[in-house]
């Protein structure tokens, strides 16, 4: 069966689905998830979906369920690269994916986990300072 | 009425013998309907590919319009029945350009003058394959007009929504005119497609042109809003005029989380101040 890559950039976990999401794949990648983001630690997931063509009620459905998994792990999941079409498609079917934040690119998927981490700890940073 | 061979090759005798007075006579007659709207020698050169194009259909042995050997005739036909649709001229205008060979043709008869009893025969067989040609013209004239109409309709919904660079990270679509599906659909792919390409997290939407607001205009702008959303972008309905405030509340819809402005201005400073703030945070 194909996997999909989960890569280490950092702080983040970056997994770029270049395959078509079937049932199975989308459940091994809700599995695989959950263990990087336990065993290296990880504060972010990006999950790039710019290649998918079609994203159906169970991957979006999935989708929220990595988002909530990573939560509870303390990671924000970011869902970036989305199609018009896709989205459009999505809106029809009446599925906005609450609880999933998304981004147009990997990099402002970036910046958005970056800025969201950074107010976490700018407090701390500048008490320290004066 | 279909043409018998014996008319037919007799018809095409007297237009290939008669060709030069009877294309003469026919774009006088055809000259005279348009009235100085289309040069002599382009009415003269058209009239004349006509003439050749009956001339060999007939002697081609076609004994209908729809017979292959009239396919050439047919494609003048449309041809010039295109043209004249793009050109403005009216459909009576066009038809004439056929029905005029008719008249000229009665007259070169009458020149010959031919008693023979079989020579009304002829004249009337004749007669029907013109109409049925000026009918096929005028067939071709409401076709042509209607590819100019959807084409037009076409052109209208692409000039109608621009979407435009407002700000680093910021575009905007001005919407002018009723938004009904089709446009409301155009204009949801050509702004999410633009969010794509130029990477801005923020869109804004003003409906200062927009005339009026119902429920379904609403559902197109809450859709877009939703889709971009889904995508990582943020968008801003602005351009909300007083009576439109109203029909909103008054059909009670609810535009939820939503930034809403007055102003395109108020738009536009609302979004430099969340990435002005955000900036800092950094």
């Amino acid at each position: 069966m194909e996997r999909v890559p989960v890569l280490k950039i950092g702080d983040i976990l970056l997994v770029s689905i270049q395959i078509d999401m079937e049932d199975q794949v989308a459940l091994q990648l809700q599995e695989d998830l959950a263990d990087r983001i336990v065993s290296t630690g990880c504060h972010g997931v990006i999950i790039d979906i710019s290649a998918l063509d079609i994203v159906d009620s169970f991957v979006g459905r999935t989708l929220a369920t990595i988002a909530s998994v990573s939560r509870v792990l303390d990671a924000e999941t970011v869902v970036v690269g989305m199609r018009p079409a896709v989205a459009i498609t999505l809106v029809e079917l009446g599925l906005s994916l609450p609880g999933i934040k998304t981004a147009l690119n990997v990099e402002l998927g970036m910046a958005l986990l970056e800025r969201d981490r950074g107010a976490d700890f700018e407090p701390l940073v500048e008490s320290e300072e004066p | 009425m279909v043409l018998s061979s014996d008319e037919a090759s007799r018809f095409a005798d007297l237009l290939a013998s008669h060709e030069e007075s009877l294309v003469t006579t026919w774009t006088d007659a055809v000259a005279a309907s348009v009235r100085g709207r289309l040069g002599r020698a382009e009415l003269q050169r058209s009239i004349l590919e006509l003439q050749r194009g009956f001339s060999a259909a007939l002697s081609g042995g076609a004994r209908e319009l729809t017979d292959d050997a009239a396919a050439e005739l047919r494609a003048h036909l449309s041809e010039l029945s295109g043209t004249r649709a793009r050109q403005g001229f009216t459909a009576t205008e066009t038809a004439i350009s056929v029905y005029a060979l008719k008249d000229a043709a009665l007259q070169i008869l009458d020149q010959g003058e031919t008693t023979e009893a079989s020579a009304l025969r002829d004249y009337v067989a004749f007669a029907s394959f013109v109409d049925r040609a000026a009918l096929f013209t005028f067939d071709s004239y409401v076709r042509a007009r209607e590819e100019l109409i959807a084409d037009q309709a076409e052109q209208l919904l692409e000039l109608s929504t621009p979407v435009v660079k407002l700000w680093e990270g910021v575009v905007a679509v001005p919407l002018v005119g009723t938004l009904d599906s089709a446009r409301a659909q155009v204009v949801m792919e050509r702004l999410l497609q633009t969010l794509v390409d130029t990477g801005s997290p923020y869109a804004i939407i003003d409906i200062t042109g927009v005339p009026a607001v119902d429920t379904q205009v609403a559902q197109h702008i809450l859709k877009t809003v939703v889709a971009a959303r889904l995508m990582g972008a943020d968008c801003i309905i602005s351009g909300i005029r007083p009576q439109i405030a109203q029909t909103i509340v008054a059909l009670g819809i609810e535009f939820g989380d939503i930034a809403t402005k007055s102003s395109l201005a108020d738009a536009l400073r609302h979004v430099l101040k969340l990435t002005g703030t955000k900036r800092q945070e950094r």
